[in-house]
């Protein structure tokens, strides 16, 4: 087994992880960090696959290792989005 | 090979673990941790560039916003807890969850040999952009359009966070106010890093045309060179009324536009550079982009203007 | 020419990012400014599919797909741009009452993030409609999540915020498993531009995951039942304004989405027992959205469960289409009757929220059962309601009537007649629903409604307008729907 393969393996089981806290886990918080870390199963996955085609004297296909690098930004805005949302949600309670 | 073992073993624990942590800050914690052992997996899969985003935004900027609502929410009454599912909709959930994983497990291993890849008609074009890196290749050149329309989502992010401004905090100084700390290890951190920071930060951008580096990870360093000393009660955020705050994160996003517009004028394609004119072009959009982006993500992780800290 | 959908997209895309700067009243001096160059681009560029009936292709940056990334504007592009250009526009011009500023005014926090929010929407939406490239649709997907999640919330209320968290959940897990399909697609085909795959993907375990995967995460998005949880209370919860474009073009992005996937990506590789089982769940969405609706005492949260029920009629055109391989009549009905009732729900819905607003407004409530007097006081609203709910029935003739006859006659022709029954069904509920509104509005009394003034006027034009185009789709002659049909890939040779 390559470490490409061994490394999309473990975002496969990532993905498992972070899916099952999305879904059970009840503190909102703690659903955003589960949302990462299913998150970093799937940008894990997409790694593999840019191993995996490795070629022309790159260690890795460029075009995916980009596309994981803009969607770890983005991922980093929605968990900003979500933060806020839940520091909101928060001190409305505190008014009520 | 048992390196990378380790390091799979680890990171399956730390995650399992975070996920099913009682305390939120324990979770936060073994989160950051997560976050560090992915960089080092970045590493062994060759992607430099990668490893260096999730060091920054992914363990860095993503932990210090997690632990900072950690904080704010142990001092709020906590919320009513939803229901969390019964024990057999939790094994339910479970069988389901390692169903997929398995069905996604078993996939990687049926994907095709050898691997599609894109690598070789990268390294074919790469020397019409002047640049040496190829994954700032394709951000900037074959692939540019992802990258000026995620700088527009990060620009809307920050509106969307100010657009949670509680009533009457409108135009306020954003985020919660930090507890003045002139000494201890945050304060000296936060008055001793800045300045190193910034030369990092500097030389990131400029060696990434060429070498693993770039606008993102610059920008992330500058970011947090920013909220160090927002953290130690050091600096206060501008008001989000402030025009020239406001100018400065949306810059970025109009000079790649504009530039993109004028290749479409001149070149017959948005976002084609004139021969010759690709890597200055390119650098130009990525100082700029860099200033915005660095002030929109630590105007991300500040947050919210607070109603409490107007008077 | 080849052009012109990328300035469709950058338009609004630029104009978004130039609001923030400009402030409340900048921005929406700058959207109206900008409306009216959108509007005319989404129709020149119909004008051109249908002249040419050829997609328009584009390639950024000169580089061609696989490396780079291509525009492809076709016939359903063409219609969704047009529909979306003049939904948001009508939208635009209600929302001035509640959202301008007023020259000298201080910004007002709702003001300040309506404008750039409804730009950021309109340029989602267009790019989910013309990009071509899996990847960037994912960054069009966030993008309409952001810009879709604060306008759920921008009244600030208690109610509202958790609405808004919920959607945000469902969306953040729509999306991220669209992103892990990407993925697996990429590992499998070494590609991403949907032209592309069409011709290199097939039936192996990795694409057929990936497309799993793919679309629970858009169905989770477009709130097909089960996944509709987070639909009506954060529709019903927003602002008129914000309703409208919620219910009439934001659940559509993502359902356009799956289109692609499964009519484009996988043209080659028809999946008719997955397609019978999301036409299931579009049935089910139907009767039991309906009832829902029929059940419901509060005007928007009826308005909302009828969203629900409408989006099934559109997974209605998935077993069709798998049914009947290549080029036929019936896929042709089919597939021009699925994007007709997006196009005329897109109008009638609108219309009927922004109706459903003009009515809380001035009632200062949204109970069904004391909606009495609305006839006398509000004759035009009520004229509104009824004429969009005419074409959510699919009474002749309308939009509705269009789409529902056409997707009727290709369940017919596949012999599929169980979704015929569907139909007929959700009309007659349909009815139900909307005729309880109407009854409540034309009884007399209730008590003293406010005078209209002329801003209701201009909100109330808006309204009717939006509701006329819904019903005068089932004027258009049937070759005008002709243009539905171009550049679609499963009849590509």
């Amino acid at each position: 087994m390559t470490s490409a393969t061994l490394f999309g393996l473990a975002g496969a089981a990532l993905v498992g992880i972070g899916l099952f806290g999305m879904l059970v886990r009840t503190d909102p918080l703690l659903r955003i960090l589960c949302f990462n870390l299913l998150g970093g199963g799937v940008f894990l996955v997409f790694g593999a696959v840019a191993r995996r085609g490795a070629g022309a004297g790159f260690g890795g296909d460029p075009v995916p290792q980009a596309i994981i690098l803009t969607g770890l930004v983005v991922a980093f805005a929605a968990t900003a989005l979500a933060v806020a949302l839940v520091l909101r949600l928060a001190s409305a309670e505190d008014k009520r | 090979m048992i390196a990378d073992l380790l390091l799979v073993a680890a990171m399956l624990i730390v995650a399992l673990a975070s996920m099913l942590a009682r305390q939120a800050f324990t979770a936060v914690a073994l989160f950051i941790a997560y976050g560090l052992l992915l960089t080092l997996a970045w590493v062994r899969l060759a992607a430099v560039d990668v490893a260096m985003t999730e060091a920054a935004i992914g363990a860095g900027l993503s932990g210090v916003l997690l632990l900072g609502a950690v904080r704010r929410l142990a001092t709020q009454a906590s919320p009513p807890p939803e229901q969390p599912p019964g024990p057999a909709m939790t094994l339910l959930i479970a069988l389901g969850c390692a169903a997929l994983a398995a069905a996604l497990g078993a996939v990687v291993l049926l994907l095709p040999n050898p691997a599609p890849s894109l690598a070789a008609p990268v390294a074919a074009n790469l020397p019409a952009t002047d640049l040496g890196n190829p994954v700032t290749g394709v951000l900037m050149s074959f692939r540019a359009l992802d990258t000026l329309l995620e700088s527009a989502v990060v620009l809307l992010a920050v509106v969307c966070v100010w657009a949670l401004t509680p009533e009457g905090g409108w135009g306020g100084v954003p985020g919660a106010a930090q507890p003045v700390q002139r000494d201890g290890p945050l304060a000296l951190l936060a008055r001793a890093l800045p300045p190193l920071g910034i030369v990092i930060a500097m030389h990131i951008l400029w060696v990434g045309a060429d070498a693993p580096g770039g606008k993102f990870q610059a920008a992330a360093i500058l970011a947090a060179m920013w909220l160090l000393p927002w953290m130690a009660g050091l600096v206060t955020p501008p008001p989000i009324a402030a025009r020239w705050l406001r100018w400065t994160i949306a810059i970025g996003p109009v000079v790649f536009i504009a530039i993109g517009l004028a290749g479409a004028v001149i070149e017959g394609a948005f976002l084609a550079y004139p021969p010759g004119w690709a890597k200055p072009l390119i650098l130009i959009i990525e100082f700029i982009l860099t200033a915005s982006i660095a002030v929109a993500l630590a105007l991300l992780v500040i947050g919210t203007p607070d109603t409490a800290q107007r008077r | 020419m080849g052009m012109l959908p990328m300035l469709a997209v950058m338009l609004p895309v630029l104009a978004m990012v130039a609001a923030v700067p400009l402030g409340a009243r900048g921005a929406e001096r700058l959207t109206l400014a900008v409306l009216p160059i959108g509007l005319a681009l989404s129709i020149v560029i119909a004008v051109i599919v249908q002249l040419t009936q050829a997609p328009i292709l584009y390639h950024l940056g000169h580089w061609a797909p696989p490396l780079g990334i291509a525009f492809r504007a076709d016939g359903l592009s063409a219609a969704m741009l047009v529909t979306t250009a003049i939904v948001v526009a009508a939208v635009a011009i209600f929302a001035r009452a509640d959202f301008g500023t007023a020259s000298g005014a201080p910004e007002r926090r709702q003001a300040f993030a309506f404008w750039p929010l409804l730009l950021a929407l309109w340029a989602a939406i267009n790019l989910l409609l013309v990009a071509n490239d899996l990847f960037t649709l994912y960054v069009g997907l966030e993008l309409l999540t952001f810009a879709a999640m604060p306008l759920v919330c921008l009244d600030g209320s208690r109610a509202t915020l958790e609405a808004a968290l919920r959607y945000l959940m469902f969306a953040l897990l729509g999306s991220v498993l669209y992103l892990l399909g990407v993925a697996l697609i990429y590992g499998a085909a070494g590609t991403l531009d949907i032209v592309l795959l069409r011709e290199r993907v097939t039936a192996d375990p990795p694409v057929i995951l990936a497309i799993a995967v793919m679309t629970a995460g858009l169905l989770a998005k477009t709130a097909l039942l089960p996944l509709h949880l987070w639909l009506p209370p954060a529709h019903a919860g927003a602002p008129a304004a914000a309703s409208a474009i919620l219910s009439a073009l934001v659940v559509k992005g993502s359902f356009i989405l799956l289109l692609r996937l499964w009519f484009g990506v996988m043209a080659a590789v028809p999946l008719p027992d997955a397609a019978q089982i999301l036409a299931g769940l579009g049935a089910t969405a139907i009767l039991l959205g309906s009832v829902a609706a029929l059940r419901e005492t509060r005007l928007k949260l009826l308005v909302a469960y009828s969203t629900v029920a409408q989006i099934g009629y559109l997974f209605l055109m998935f077993p069709l289409l798998a049914a009947v391989p290549g080029v036929s009549d019936i896929a042709a009905k089919a597939w021009t009757g699925g994007v007709v009732q997006a196009v005329s729900h897109a109008f009638a819905k609108a219309a009927m929220f922004l109706a459903a607003g003009i009515m809380a407004a001035r009632f200062g409530h949204d109970r069904i059962a004391e909606l009495g007097g609305a006839g006398r006081a509000m004759p035009v609203t009520l004229l509104t309601f009824a004429l969009a709910g005419l074409s959510l029935m699919g009474v002749p003739p309308s939009g509705g009537f269009a789409a529902k006859w056409l997707l009727l006659s290709a369940a017919i022709g596949a012999g599929q007649w169980w979704w015929a029954l569907v139909i007929l069904g959700g009309g007659l509920l349909t009815g139900g629903y909307v005729y309880r509104v109407l009854a409540s509005g034309l009884r007399s009394g209730g008590a003293a409604v406010p005078m209209s003034t002329p801003v209701t006027w201009r909100r109330d034009g808006m309204a009717l307008g939006l509701a006329v185009i819904s019903v005068a789709l089932g004027f258009l002659p049937l070759a005008a729907f002709g243009l539905v049909q171009v550049g679609q890939l499963d009849l590509a040779p």
